[in-house]
């Protein structure tokens, strides 16, 4: 049940659409079925799986509005649904920011977003993953802590206004932490893709198994300014942290897209001037639904080109307040990154850093985009081209704003999960990058 | 249109549809939160199909919950209620060993039929587990309790109020904050309540009630000129209360050198309000913190935050095993360091104790989620680390053989695990004010509220800011600063503790939404303290242009 066809899920929509009574009614039908494996201490300690459907409508009387949720389709419960939306609109208060629903949009052609074979994943295939990981650590002496999550999932809405959207997806992330015997190493991996063909969990293992190995022992250097190698991982933590560009928060001046004066950065150049950042329902690697929630149409987008600040998030409200369009919210984020490798920026640099992942990054000044965080997992210290020896972890406080204009090189994107994994808010394009005077402000011992 | 009309309000529009429902529950009106879907004998017969499938299946253990967990989340900004959610969710878990083996399984058809299909569900899953079980499950002893019931001691539940008479509170704050200068003001009332009836193999069946109320705000004040902002969150602490925490009583007030008045068992949302504009409009202007080393007098409303995050969740045994490795992290603290008796976490002055039974707090409870008493029991005695956080299946590795109950789950359809019980800081033994504290400090800060926080996987090295600082000159304080966190390591923050005010000052900071696991699941725990103070701790000024 749990995914419905195009076709089934507008022929409930239909149905849920000619029940209303109300001067307009909007409703989203969506469903997922999930499973995932978690694995510690080398052996598997819970795997589950979950179906859900929901239909959730909204139906509204000039500016008041109201909505219910049901996860039965039979008529009766269906026409029930939209009788409990009238009835609490009825009721509610006028909403001044109430935004009547969209007209039909034009979407374009359908993202890639459902791979069969991701799909079809079983309990077996989660089984077997998690004894890929296990067996090569077990071989030598690590402990393996991971975690595999499956979903595939559709979504789909109408209103009375000829509205119709669907898209269904398909999503798999993986992460595994590997610590070595003595309790010295710690190495992690992160994989996220919408086909589970490209995702070979042994293969990723490895490089955590590895990682574990080279960075037992780690000496402790001098907290300060370095210059820093981030894998993509490690760079999205902190690129993600930018791209929340709400154009509300801007104008009311309580951003750090807001102006002194008055007034936003929309136009300005805030950060080196190659770094671009869109968004692109289309794009290959990480494709999203081509429509966003509310039904607007999604597109190709910038939100950062060369270094300039190209778009602001306007909802439909606040656009309609400031005469301008309505900005669909972005599915995913894409940066343009360059040909380097890691291995190419190492041996670019005199001195420096290599980390592999960051930890408990949390704000500090939203004024600056000041954030604080510590490196984790295998952090290595760089001298004249190569990798000297691991390093103990550092606490950063930095900014990525104040990152992105001490840019070195950019290298190769490379898919991760925005949000912070898995179930989190799609996925990113993001290059490893060079970074300089990158600010670490103390030393931890954890490892 | 009057406000009394939307009191049966579920949702105001498409932004309640696009909350993380699924996670909570499904939508329901307002007065559906007061229904009583089951009786308690109903209850104990279908849980009593759940035991007697899980017997006959061969299970050498199982429990159930039954459970209805409901929430309700009021949302507003400046003069406009921007959400209303009610949300409820009803299903059964239930959990079996079998072949010496977890199995586990939920569902929302709360029929006979539904829960016998899912146990077999469960009996089925540990089955096919128990092939990668390297050593079976291992189950430290619990008395069957019979037939008991547990409510939290609320004095007027939340849910009976009327919607309109909370937002009506909540746009009082924000218009308080708004007459006295505030540029935005948003505030929020999350509610819970967790019905939930446990029963297991080994003869207890449980009843009960918890509820939980956080009432909070952010003022906001923008200097155009300047081009800064700051905002100013509310000193509140969620409880485990009913809806008396949001009526101020006159001896829950805590005055403070710096005018600002801390809240106890009741908060004042609106006095609150008046001050947080107060404060944040005298944050524009307040001085830039010199990095540096201070002492720092750290507001229990601060403290727990620090406690939680380098006492509470290092002391979890299921982290010190390494079961947490791939996603919270694992702990400094090993059991080796335990068992030498003599490994100093703090001061002479540090008692740090868990207490499941703590009025008012959001870990309160009769019995945790397998079906074990709640205690109290100390953690750091003296300053020396004594115990851990354990609960039936892990607390063997430790040489005890008697669970700590802290075994939560966030709803029916998750399985339980370890969780932080509320962990609080004992106060001084000697009468000692704050007034007293400030007077003796000749170059500190203080700090009330929480505010940014982050710690290492290990629970060695941490960062932490405020909602309000202010720096403290020859006993005395001199004005409001800005740009201020600290960071220091575990061990050596808490052997920095010289004193400790006495009782006559602690109350319960709370954490609403503590996440752990993957999936990820939430729990809710307290932490109480007096102020204390904390020697020589490294301040860093945190100010940036961009």
């Amino acid at each position: 049940m749990a995914i419905l066809s195009k076709e089934d899920a507008k022929k409930i929509l239909e149905k849920v659409i000619s029940f209303s009574k109300a001067d307009g009614i909007e409703a989203n039908l969506n469903g997922n079925d999930g499973g995932n494996i978690r694995y510690a201490r080398n052996s598997v300690s819970t795997s589950g799986e979950d179906s859900n459907v929901s239909l959730g409508v909204q139906s509204y009387y000039g500016k008041k509005s109201g909505a219910a949720t049901i996860n039965e389709f039979d008529d009766a419960s269906l026409e029930k649904v939209v009788r409990r939306a009238e009835e609490l609109a009825r009721l509610a208060p006028e909403n001044p920011e109430f935004q009547e629903p969209l007209g039909p949009q034009t979407y374009g052609a359908e993202p890639k977003t459902f791979i069969e074979s991701t799909a079809k994943i079983t309990p077996d295939y989660r089984a077997q993953a998690a004894a890929d990981s296990i067996n090569p650590a077990s071989a030598k002496d690590i402990t393996a802590a991971g975690y595999l999550e499956d979903s595939r999932g559709f979504n789909s809405m109408m209103n009375s206004k000829g509205l119709f959207a669907y898209n269904k997806s398909t999503s798999v992330d993986f992460t595994v932490t590997m610590r070595s015997s003595d309790g010295t190493g710690s190495g992690w991996v992160a994989r996220n893709f919408n086909d589970v063909s490209k995702l070979n969990t042994g293969e990723a293992s490895k490089i955590a198994i590895d990682k574990a190995l080279q960075s037992r022992n780690a000496k402790a250097i001098e907290p300060g300014k370095y210059t820093v190698i981030l894998e993509p991982n490690a760079a999205s933590d902190l690129i993600s942290l930018m791209l929340n560009m709400n154009a509300r928060q801007a104008d009311e001046g309580r951003s750090f897209l807001s102006k002194k004066g008055g007034g936003t950065k929309l136009g300005e150049k805030i950060v080196d001037e190659r770094v671009t950042i869109y968004t692109d329902p289309w794009n290959e690697e990480v494709p999203t639904a081509n429509w966003t929630g509310g039904g607007l149409a999604r597109k190709k987008m910038d939100l950062i080109k060369d270094g300039v600040v190209s778009n602001l998030i306007y909802d439909r409200y606040w656009a309609s307040q400031k005469n301008v369009e309505a900005t669909p919210f972005p599915g995913n984020r894409i940066m343009l990154g360059g040909n380097a490798s890691i291995e190419d920026m190492i041996k670019d640099t005199k001195k420096g850093v290599l980390v592999t992942r960051f930890w408990y990054i949390r704000a500090v000044d939203p004024q600056t985009l000041l954030y604080t965080g510590l490196t984790r997992d295998s952090t290595f210290y760089i001298e004249n081209g190569k990798i000297k020896h691991p390093i103990k972890n550092f606490r950063f406080n930095e900014s990525p704003i104040i990152m992105l204009n001490n840019l070195e090189t950019l290298g190769k994107p490379m898919r991760v999960a925005s949000g912070g994994g898995p179930g989190g808010g799609g996925a990113s394009l993001i290059p490893a990058m060079k970074i300089r005077d990158f600010t670490f402000s103390s030393l931890s011992d954890a490892v | 249109m009057k406000r009394r009309d939307f009191i049966q309000l579920s949702g105001m529009g498409l932004g309640s549809l696009m909350l993380p429902l699924s996670s909570l529950g499904n939508p329901v009106a307002a007065e559906a939160l007061l229904d009583v879907p089951l009786l308690v004998g109903e209850k104990k017969q279908l849980a009593d199909v759940a035991l007697n499938t899980a017997r006959s299946g061969g299970a050498t253990y199982a429990d159930v919950r039954i459970g209805r967990y409901l929430n309700q989340f009021l949302n507003t900004r400046e003069t406009r209620v921007q959400n209303i959610v009610n949300t409820e969710s009803f299903g059964v878990g239930i959990r079996v060993i079998n072949k010496g083996t977890w199995g586990f399984a939920s569902t929302n058809d709360v029929t006979a039929d539904g829960i016998k299909k899912a146990t077999e569900k469960a009996l089925a899953i540990a089955k096919a587990n128990s092939k990668f079980q390297k050593e079976p499950v291992k189950l430290a002893p619990v008395q069957g309790y019979g037939e008991v019931t547990w409510k939290t001691p609320i004095q007027k539940n939340a849910f009976e109020v009327p919607v309109s008479e909370k937002v009506e509170l909540l746009l009082s704050a924000n218009a308080a904050a708004q007459k006295g200068g505030a540029s935005f003001a948003s505030s929020n009332l999350f509610q819970v309540n967790e019905q939930k009836y446990f029963a297991s193999t080994d003869g207890s069946y449980i009843d009960q009630d918890i509820h939980r109320i956080w009432p909070t705000f952010t003022v906001s004040m923008i200097d155009r000129a300047s081009g800064k902002f700051k905002t100013r969150d509310a000193m509140s602490a969620p409880m485990g209360m009913g809806y008396e925490y949001l009526i101020p009583k006159a001896e829950d007030k805590l005055s403070t050198p710096t005018g600002m008045i801390l809240y106890r068992n009741s908060y004042d949302i609106i006095e609150d309000a008046v001050t947080a504009a107060k404060q944040a409009k005298e944050m524009i202007t307040a001085k830039s913190v010199e990095p540096g080393k201070y002492d720092l007098v750290l507001e229990p409303n601060h403290l727990g935050l620090t406690i939680h995050e380098s006492v509470g969740h290092p002391l979890e045994l299921d982290r010190i095993l390494g079961y947490e490795a791939n996603y919270a992290g694992t702990s400094f603290a090993s059991i080796e360091k335990l068992k030498s008796g003599t490994f100093n976490y703090g001061s002479k002055q540090v008692n740090i104790f868990a207490d499941k039974t703590q009025a008012g707090s959001l870990g309160a409870v009769g019995f945790d989620d397998e079906g074990v008493k709640a205690k109290r029991w100390d953690l750091i005695k003296d300053g020396i680390l004594v115990n851990f956080e354990a609960i039936r299946d892990q607390v063997h590795m430790l040489g005890q053989n008697e669970s700590h109950g802290c075994c939560y789950a966030q709803s029916w359809s998750d399985v339980q695990f370890q969780r932080m019980p509320n962990v609080s800081l004992a106060p001084g033994k000697d009468p000692y004010s704050i007034d007293q504290m400030i007077k003796d400090v000749e170059k500190g800060i203080y700090i009330a509220g929480r505010g940014s926080y982050s710690i290492d996987q290990q629970r060695y090295n941490f960062q932490f800011g405020g909602t309000v600082f202010y720096e403290i000159k020859d006993g005395k304080i001199a004005g409001m600063l800005n740009d201020v966190a600290y960071q220091s390591n575990t061990q050596e923050f808490w052997n920095s503790c010289v004193k400790i005010c006495d009782e006559k000052d602690y109350r319960l900071f709370g954490s609403f939404f503590d996440g752990k696991g993957q999936p990820s699941q939430v729990s809710a725990v307290s932490h109480g303290s007096s102020t204390a103070r904390f020697n020589g701790v490294n301040v860093i000024n945190t100010g940036r242009t961009i």
